[in-house]
């Protein structure tokens, strides 16, 4: 055993000097492949040249998602996420004077509709009947102007491969990969539909939304679970509401409301835009301005006001299933800008990455009552204060609060005995590598420049937090999770199996 | 309830106001000149066919310093004893958890993420494998390591019980998930629910696996054709003289034993699984599919494009777009390398629109016979797969993966090339001819997972005939089985 681990640590010392090489080298190579261009509207541009292969991937990253959804709209940002896929009053319209006619139309409808519907007194059953038939009715009438999904069907017909987006709590990222002929073409396309967007079909993609929601929480386990856990560790922050929005409210959302978040938000200043591949700042930049530039311009938006209180008591959820438990707690700790940022991450490759960790050796491979451990941080998001959470799956026959025990147990080793050398290193080595690993794949790469951009203004943050990795000692170690991981600062939620549903066959289940 | 009613009939009756359309207005993006793509031959990788039929590929890639490594092993889930279904996952996992003589896993874990280095081991359908990645400068020793894993593993008893609690887990999740049982099931009516690609680990199956079998599956796939492949940042001789010194010993490799699975078409009809904590229904519709063989799969992958591939397929713009049915819909008729895939449609809607979406589905499967393909379709749909091709070999690593599976299941390494050249030249006339040859919605098999008590109209309102409710119960073993989980609980 011993031998093991000296022997270990000599391997590592030899490993870090090549990596300290390794990393200074990446960065100076990437500055030389990396132009950065902040246009006069306050956007973004990064372009990252790596010209193996004639294509290209880009990020579109908007520095607003789900927390800035005003107070009764939660799931607007992602609403309109969704609208940026329906073109603009270039495409996806066979008349754009008479559709915007049209929708104006709608918008009226539907405000109708709505004051009506949310009377709590004197609602009447049959006005609303009428004034739903009428809000259809302008939908019909705007509808015959859609060529419906055009943008997508000009993007895919061109080539465009892993076409997607996602809206988190702290930010909307729009991607796809192209061939690199299609440069151009994609600048239209991503400027229109940052510039230009209208609220095309808003009320039918509305339901798509809904259903996204059934599919995401609604209809599996653990959706319910980490909704609940988030919505009961928060009591103030807009972290703790739903991301994908509270059925009432997701369901009511308004193409105003969604317009009116792209006009806030949807500014230059708020958006960086990465492509990475085989592009040429000479040649491209000149032409990505001039689409680029049709970005509104305007002020960053304001920060948010609200600061999470301090959580004095522990708060513990309870879920009675059908399904097999699982557990989950958390733990409040601070933002990506907190001193100990990394204090936290070494935390947390230690306590759960791999096979090597101490909750896989504990919890899985001795006391063999878990099928998975694992630890995520920061948990919902990282640009405010988020939570420090550990999440169980149970082997058959044991439970959530032997989860909860042996985590617990995990975690005052922390607090009294420093980590060992060889655990530090392993997790400064494993960072530097898995960023080195990530910077193979154009879309990884563009992502995470655009990220960095916005996080840190300067994507070179991405390679100098190495430097913060390497500061981190045992000692933080100890003080962070003395700090941290005390039971007034924790929510604990699981599910735990309804008695009368272990498999009782259906009834009038037949053969 | 009320507001549902509306809903229904408003979409009967709300036809747009009559007015006149002028066809498009401008395209702008028409405009927009499209050069010639730059010049690209995909790096193939050398390919180094030894005496003994073992085959290595080495795909060089200077721009990082990694080098990352695989073997690929014939044999995988399919083969296994059907009493012990199963097996392949216990082994894929206790393989590498085991370690070998010289080094148990555990130590073996230890050294290697020190490094921040990775020897790993999976298991597939139909094949099982030993990967492993490290810097560079790490690579000889990891190279050794995973070397000895290969041909000298040491399978423990400890190790076995660990993954088999773990399978066992997995088990008794197995129905917590929607779309997991429908996925599952629905391939169950397809290939059967005994068939060697559908069956299932029971807790009875996994506990009768013992650390000989494990042993007995390793010497026994172990003579089958491994595929060596590397990528990264080594000396093509070196690496050679390498891979030789490893491989070139080993006896004859012994070819792969002849299949003779039957496959037949599912007996149609609408099943019913019931899910009562859930407010949205999975729904499949499916058949049986091809292989890759069939000279038809051009024209069948420009018409699984045309009904469900992406934002402008037929599916997506009237399940989704149009009627906002659901989120998630899509699916099309499906090929394998060496047996018939599944065609397969599925959709999610809320359960109250089970039976609409289930129609409005059903009708674009039809719908491909009453209203054929057009020109414009197929023009939009080759654009679609062809402007994209590209990202099948945009990578050394990509072409490696690609070069080997050709290899696995014996397809010509130019596959790719005219696999292409044979789609620029699909018509719409072969887009339907195709269409009438596969497509026979009357023969399809419907699967509905979903909350009774929420789906109204209920289910019968599908015509399908008589509802074929599927238990899915877990069976617990009998007392003579016993549970492996629970023969490690210590109360």
């Amino acid at each position: 055993m011993h031998t093991r681990v000296r022997a270990a640590a000599l391997w590592l010392a030899a490993a870090m000097v090549a990596w300290a090489g390794a990393t200074a080298q990446d960065l100076q190579s990437f500055e030389k492949r990396i132009t950065t261009k902040v246009l006069p509207n306050g956007l973004t541009l990064i372009l990252c040249e790596r010209p193996e292969a004639p294509v290209f991937s880009y990020s579109t990253f908007i520095d607003a998602g789900d927390v800035n959804d005003p107070s009764g709209e939660s799931g607007l940002a992602h609403m309109f996420e969704h609208l940026a896929f329906k073109g603009t009053t270039e495409i996806g319209t066979k008349n754009w004077p008479a559709e915007k006619i049209a929708l104006e139309k709608v918008e009226e409808a539907d405000n109708a509709y709505e004051a009506e519907y949310l009377k709590r007194v004197g609602r009447d059953p049959q006005k609303l009947a009428e004034l739903e038939k009428a809000f259809k009715q302008a939908q019909a009438d705007a509808e015959q102007y859609v060529i419906p999904n055009q943008f997508t069907e000009v993007a895919e017909r061109n080539g465009a491969t892993g076409l997607n987006a996602f809206t988190a709590l702290d930010e909307t990222v729009y991607f796809w990969s192209m061939p690199e002929n299609r440069l151009e073409l994609w600048a239209w396309l991503e400027s229109g539909r940052l510039a230009d967007v209208v609220p095309r079909e808003f009320y039918k993609e509305r339901s798509v939304v809904v259903n996204e929601r059934r599919m995401r929480t609604d209809s599996n386990p653990q959706g319910r679970l980490f909704e609940q856990f988030v919505a009961t560790a928060y009591v103030a922050h807009n972290y703790g509401r739903s991301g994908v929005g509270w059925p009432s409210e997701v369901s009511q959302i308004t193409a105003t409301e969604a317009m009116a978040f792209h006009r806030k938000y949807y500014v230059g200043s708020d958006i960086v835009v990465a492509i990475v591949g085989d592009v040429n700042p000479q040649r491209d930049l000149p032409m990505l301005e001039k689409y680029f530039d049709k970005v509104p311009g305007g002020p960053k938006p304001e920060d948010m006001t609200t600061v999470e209180p301090k959580q004095f008591a522990e708060k513990t959820v309870a879920i009675p299933d059908n399904s097999q438990p699982i557990y989950v707690e958390g733990y409040h700790r601070g933002d990506y800008r907190d001193p100990d940022n990394f204090v936290y991450d070494a935390i947390q490759d230690i306590l759960s990455n791999g096979r090597v960790s101490r909750l896989y050796r504990s919890m899985v491979r001795d006391q063999q009552i878990a099928a998975d451990v694992e630890s995520a941080s920061p948990y919902p998001g990282e640009k405010y204060p988020g939570l420090f959470v550990f999440y169980a799956i149970p082997l058959p026959g044991h439970t959530p609060k032997e989860m909860a025990d042996a985590i617990h147990k995990e975690i005052e080793k922390l607090k009294t005995t420093d980590v060992t050398d060889e655990e530090l290193a392993m997790y400064k080595t494993r960072t530097r590598a898995d960023l080195l690993r990530g910077l193979a794949d154009n879309q990884g790469l563009a992502n995470q420049l655009a990220e960095y951009q916005t996080r840190y203004g300067d994507w070179r943050e991405l390679f100098l937090q190495l430097d913060q990795v390497d500061k981190v000692t045992k000692a933080d170690i100890r003080r962070v999770a003395n700090k941290v991981f005390v039971p007034t600062n924790r929510t604990e939620a699981w599910i735990e199996t309804k008695a009368d549903v272990a498999n009782a066959p259906k009834e009038g289940g037949a053969q | 309830m009320k507001r549902l009613l509306i809903a229904a009939i408003a979409a009967s009756i709300f036809l747009p106001a009559p007015i006149v359309l002028e066809g498009q207005q401008a395209k702008p993006w028409e405009q927009i000149p499209i050069p010639p793509l730059h010049e690209f031959k995909p790096h193939q990788p050398t390919r180094i066919e030894l005496k003994n039929g073992i085959v290595l590929f080495l795909q060089e890639d200077h721009e990082l310093p990694f080098i990352n490594g695989s073997v690929l092993v014939p044999g995988g889930a399919r083969d296994e004893d059907p009493a012990k279904t199963g097996l392949v996952d216990l082994y894929s996992m206790s393989w590498r958890t085991s370690g070998t003589e010289k080094m148990d896993g555990d130590a073996m874990d230890d050294l290697l993420e020190a490094k921040a280095a990775h020897i790993e081991t999976a298991g597939d359908e139909d094949s099982t494998a030993l990967t492993w990645d490290s810097l560079k400068g790490d690579s000889d020793q990891v190279f050794a390591l995973a070397m000895d894993l290969l041909f000298h593993p040491k399978f423990s008893e400890q190790k076995l019980r660990l993954a088999q609690a773990q399978e066992a887990t997995g088990i008794v999740r197995r129905n917590d998930d929607e779309g997991e049982i429908a996925g599952r099931e629905a391939a169950k009516l397809v290939y059967g629910a005994d068939s060697p690609y559908t069956r299932q680990p029971e807790l009875s199956t996994i506990a009768k696996v013992t650390v000989a079998d494990l042993q007995g599956w390793h010497d026994r796939t172990l003579r089958g054709k491994l595929i060596v492949g590397i990528s990264g940042d080594f000396d093509p001789a070196t690496m050679e003289a390498k891979l030789r010194a490893a491989f070139e010993g080993l006896p004859p490799a012994q070819p792969a034993p002849v299949r003779h699975e039957m496959f037949g078409e599912p007996k149609p009809g609408i099943s019913f699984i019931e899910k009562g904590d859930v407010n949205q229904s999975n729904v499949e519709i499916v058949g049986l599919g091809t292989d890759r063989r069939n000279p038809d799969i051009p024209a069948l992958s420009v018409m699984n494009e045309i009904l469900g591939g992406g934002f402008a397929s037929r599916l997506f713009q009237k399940v989704r777009t149009e009627l906002g049915l659901a989120y998630a819909v899509g699916g099309g008729y499906g090929f394998e390398y060496d047996h018939p895939g599944i065609f397969r449609v599925a959709v999610l809607p809320q359960s109250a629109d089970t039976v609409a979406a289930t129609k409005a589905t059903m009708g674009e499967i039809s719908g491909l016979i009453t209203k054929p393909v057009t020109d414009a379709e197929v023009a939009r749909a080759k654009d679609a797969i062809l402007n994209s091709f590209l990202f099948r070999y945009d990578t050394r690593e990509k072409v490696l993966r690609e070069r080997e599976r050709l290899e696995f299941y014996g397809y010509p390494a130019d596959y790719l090339e005219t696999y292409k050249a044979a789609l620029e030249k699909v018509t719409a006339a072969d887009v339907n001819a195709v269409v009438k040859k596969y497509i026979h919605p009357n023969e399809l098999a419907v699967l509905v997972v979903g909350n009774q008590a929420e789906i109204k109209p209920p289910l019968t309102d599908l015509n399908l005939g008589e509802i074929h409710n599927i238990d899915i119960a877990i069976p617990q073993p009998g007392p003579a089985g016993g549970q492996p989980g629970a023969a490690e609980k210590k109360q």
